[in-house]
């Protein structure tokens, strides 16, 4: 570990879509996260620095930037492990409008869970038994390898198919349509299929593996979009495709 | 559609797998021996065999290449809709016709 004390030479980005970066010396830390280092920023340099964070600690998904180069959670990341020569460069999410400075809209990213059908559908009531799901099951054990996802959009900021094809679906709503086709109480996988199958589905992935590197939570989206893959092309095979 | 096209584009990636191996073995076999161009076509005239291989192989490159050619055109280019549906369906015209001929062309 770095010892602290010293400086961290530290670049934001300031503005939109257009915008510059700016260089702030921020005091170093022991254990000082990046997220530390922007709150610094904003409170004690500069308090017109626009970022956004909630929980600081790992559960949320809001302050995801990207640091010198590559989408993190800021909250988790220790300066000591991307700041090796004392400089940090700091940006917002790629493949995400930017509201400003480090805040990106996370509105496309989760109109695509949307139409991935990324919300579940069952038809139990309150009146009716539990469904019995055993953990050891295969589609347990599918649904339970992608479900903590926190909805950060680091992987989605790090594929290289949404910045090729904006209208991707993305590793995210993919892997959460993923998770509930493996939902035994799920209803509504004859459609959601039929929705991640389309143009900018499952099958527009390269398999770049992008996403299973960085996600801060170690899920392996490339994994899920593969099992959709597969899914799809028998649904397909069966006629049993549906509508999407 | 997409999920048709996936389908298609791995089958045919594991025929050309062994296509090109067979195809490879066969050049550095032929070029080893010294075989002559009138010795080649020798053995490939008349051969059914040989026909249908190479038959298998420019089909599989028809279908595989064009599906690949898409996705190229509509990530770099921004070229998506009929308009490029019906360009990379007129390349695979071309490459299943050009085989063909050239198949023809050593067969008969």
């Amino acid at each position: 570990m770095a010892a602290a004390g010293g400086t961290l030479k530290v670049s934001v980005w300031r503005g939109v879509e257009t915008g510059r970066f700016q260089d702030y010396e921020v005091p170093r830390r022991e254990s000082q996260t990046v997220l530390d280092v922007v709150t610094h920023i904003q409170r004690a340099i500069d308090p017109t620095l626009a970022y956004r964070f909630a929980c600081r600690v790992g559960m949320c998904g809001s302050c995801a930037m990207n640091v010198n180069g590559r989408a993190r959670w800021t909250c988790r990341t220790h300066v000591d492990k991307v700041a090796a020569d004392g400089r940090l460069e700091i940006a917002p999410l790629s493949n995400l409008p930017v509201v400003r400075d480090l805040v990106t809209d996370m509105v496309p990213f989760f109109d695509k869970w949307a139409k991935a059908h990324g919300r579940f559908e069952g038809t139990r009531t309150r009146r009716d038994d539990f469904e019995r799901v055993p953990p050891s099951s295969p589609a347990r054990r599918q649904a339970d390898a992608g479900i903590e996802c926190i909805g950060c959009g680091v992987c989605y900021s790090a594929c290289d198919v949404v910045s090729w094809n904006p209208a991707y679906l993305g590793p995210a709503a993919l892997n959460r349509a993923w998770t509930l086709v493996n939902d035994a109480r799920d209803t509504a996988n004859r459609a959601r299929l039929a929705a991640v199958a389309g143009d900018a589905g499952c099958h527009a992935c390269h398999t770049h593996m992008s996403c299973s590197e960085r996600c801060p939570k170690q899920i392996a989206p490339t994994a899920a979009i593969a099992g959709l893959k597969r899914a799809a092309m028998a649904a397909a095979l069966r006629g049993d495709l549906g509508d999407e | 559609m997409q999920v048709l096209l996936w389908t298609a584009q791995r089958a045919s990636a594991a025929i050309l797998g062994l296509c090109v191996i067979v195809h490879l073995l066969t050049i550095i076999y032929a070029v080893n021996g010294g075989l002559t161009a009138a010795e080649i076509l020798g053995r490939t005239r008349g051969n059914a065999a040989w026909a249908a291989f190479y038959t298998l192989f420019v089909m599989a490159v028809a279908v595989h290449a064009p599906i690949g050619l898409r996705s190229i055109l509509g990530e770099t280019l921004g070229w998506r809709g009929r308009g490029v549906d019906v360009f990379v369906m007129a390349v695979a015209l071309a490459l299943a016709l050009w085989g063909l001929r050239a198949v023809y062309a050593v067969f008969v």
